[in-house]
């Protein structure tokens, strides 16, 4: 075989190389349209307010908006504190050493392990250890500790980016390592953090393995934090795999993507004013 | 007394500053402390059966019949290893060619374009990816090839596409960290653009990519809904392509609502099979990407 001259190859690598992402590129914008063009027909303002009714097979998802806010809010108001101050002490109180290596790699070792052993793991000790049962209190804790490793990352990358002056010149004027966290870092990192609590919020919506073993999956409106509740990733789950009802899952669906998208611009707007502020 | 309470305030401060230090260590472990909560409790709840029945006959014991006392997992650490291996076949081409065109063969305007989309297609939740597979991939696979359509080739490929956004955004970060003057040098040499990615920014970032593509790999061996959804659950040995195939995840995720006994103590084993899996595959990711911060 006769080898190919540079240029020729070059036009090849290009082309395949261009295809190959295209791909990628027409993968999610097929699934895109796929969804809503099936479930934006389904979509109204009965859809979203009414309850789910006959399992399922007619009426809205409301009790599911319900529980899916419910658990996501519950995980997030845990796991933002703990996540940003993990990330404070790992960037202005420490600077490496064992200690910081073993909490990385805590947090590391954390972030890859899988949705469904989190979900064993809030069914072992939240629903029977501790008897929560299938409840809000149980999802909201598992998915917690799931985001942990998220809120960390981002918001340690958050106060990095903070120009090391900012410091300087607040330790000159004679204000203690807290002062400075709290009145200097702090505010100007909170874009990032943000961005990385808007994240974890796009990824608990979207949680279904963790969720369904913890919060269960009840479709009654959830009364308490100790009642079960279905998010709406579960439920769009069990009308499809089911075969409940296909035009509700089809919207279910929809009301899913659109949230995503909803999350992914807000978190590009935040970002984008965020570098602005600083180049 | 004024001096004296001036200085006590300055103390006090201190003081809370030393006691804000001490919280935000506490607060610090706290990813720690859930690692080890739940080794222990997964391990705590999954191996004594695994001892009880001989580790031997649990990891390559081919029936899994709970109902009558029988643990095999080797259908699923196959299935899992099957499925895995797909996905990288069909994610890494796609990823990598994603990751060298973001860098090096697009204008900003174009990556500005395909960014994003890159990241939404992380958010998409692993429920809809497996929905598409059943409503599009799986009649597909049906009728052009035969057998059930739910299959290894299924789940390999909704797989390929859900680590995607894995191996995309690290290998870009791996790329991207690449000094210029090392792009700039072969430019100069004369190299074309592809020469340059192939003979000295893929060697240059090659740790990296591998860290992105052992993270892929960890996502598709611990994706469960998708994967439950597509690849047909049979808990056997798949003989190809074609047939259907039951993971570890989902091995859990189907049997642990109505489990009890032993058989769930079953499933709390098969979740320390996986767990094992996805810390090993940590550490060696950990490893790699160490590697690379140490380079100059």
């Amino acid at each position: 075989m006769r080898r190919l001259g540079p240029r020729v190859e070059e036009k090849a690598a290009r082309v395949g190389l261009w295809a190959l992402t295209l791909i990628t590129v027409g993968v999610l914008v097929f699934i895109i349209f796929f969804i809503m063009r099936r479930g934006l027909p389904v979509l109204s303002l009965e859809f979203l307010t009414a309850n789910p009714a006959d399992m399922g097979k007619t009426g809205g998802i409301f009790s599911t908006i319900v529980g899916t806010v419910a658990l996501t809010v519950l995980a997030i108001v845990i796991a933002a504190p703990l996540g940003v101050g993990t990330a404070i002490y790992l960037t202005e109180y420490t600077w490496g050493g064992p200690v910081t290596r073993v909490i990385r790699f805590g947090a590391e070792c954390l972030a890859g392990i899988p949705s469904i052993i989190f979900g064993l793991f809030g069914f072992i000790l939240f629903v029977t250890k501790l008897k929560f049962g299938w409840s809000i209190l149980s999802g909201g804790l598992t998915l917690a500790f799931m985001l942990l490793p998220t809120i960390i990352r981002t918001s340690e990358e958050a106060i990095k980016s903070v120009p090391a002056s900012y410091r300087s010149v607040s330790f000159s004027l004679g204000s203690t390592k807290w002062q400075t966290v709290t009145r200097v870092v702090l505010p100007t990192a909170l874009p990032g953090i943000v961005t990385g609590v808007v994240l974890s919020i796009g990824r608990s919506i979207g949680e279904t393995a963790a969720t369904i073993f913890t919060a269960g999956s009840a479709l009654r409106m959830p009364t308490s934090l100790f009642s079960s509740s279905r998010t709406m990733s579960v439920h769009f789950y069990i009308l499809a795999r089911e075969g409940i009802s296909m035009p509700n899952a089809y919207g279910t669906a929809a009301i899913l993507i659109i949230a995503i998208l909803g999350i992914n611009l807000l978190t590009y707007f935040i970002m984008n004013r965020f570098i602005k502020k600083y180049s | 007394m004024a001096p004296q309470a001036k200085s006590g305030g300055g103390n006090r401060l201190e003081r809370n500053d030393r006691l804000v230090r001490l919280a935000l260590l506490v607060v610090a472990f706290s990813a720690v402390s859930v690692l080890l909560v739940i080794t222990v409790f997964i391990v705590g709840q999954g191996t004594p059966i695994m001892f009880r029945y001989g580790l031997k006959s649990f990891l390559t014991g081919s029936a899994w019949y709970p109902s009558e006392k029988l643990f095999g997992l080797w259908p699923m650490i196959v299935g899992s290893l099957a499925v895995t291996a797909g996905a990288l076949v069909i994610g890494v081409p796609l990823g990598l060619s994603c990751a060298i065109v973001l860098t090096e063969f697009s204008s900003k305007r174009v990556r500005g374009f395909i960014k994003p989309i890159v990241e939404l297609l992380a958010g998409i939740p692993s429920v809809v990816y497996g929905f598409m597979g059943v409503i599009i991939l799986v009649p597909f696979i049906r009728e052009t090839f035969g057998g059930p359509g739910l299959s290894v080739l299924a789940a390999s490929v909704i797989l390929g596409i859900m680590i995607l956004p894995t191996i995309i955004s690290i290998s870009v970060d791996s790329l991207q960290a690449v000094p210029p003057s090392y792009r700039e040098g072969s430019i100069a040499l004369g190299a074309t653009r592809w020469q340059t990615v192939k003979m000295v920014l893929f060697p240059a970032a090659r740790s990296g990519i591998i860290a992105s593509i052992i993270l892929g790999m960890g996502r598709a061996v611990g994706e469960t809904m998708a994967t439950i959804m597509v690849a047909g659950n049979a808990a056997e040995v798949p003989r190809s392509l074609l047939a259907p195939v039951r993971t570890l995840t989902s091995n859990i995720a189907l049997e642990m609502s109505y489990a009890t006994g032993e058989h769930r103590e079953a499933l709390f084993a098969t979740g320390v099979v996986l767990f094992v899996i996805i810390m090993v595959l940590n550490t060696i990711a950990n490893a790699t990407s160490a590697k690379r911060r140490k380079q100059p």
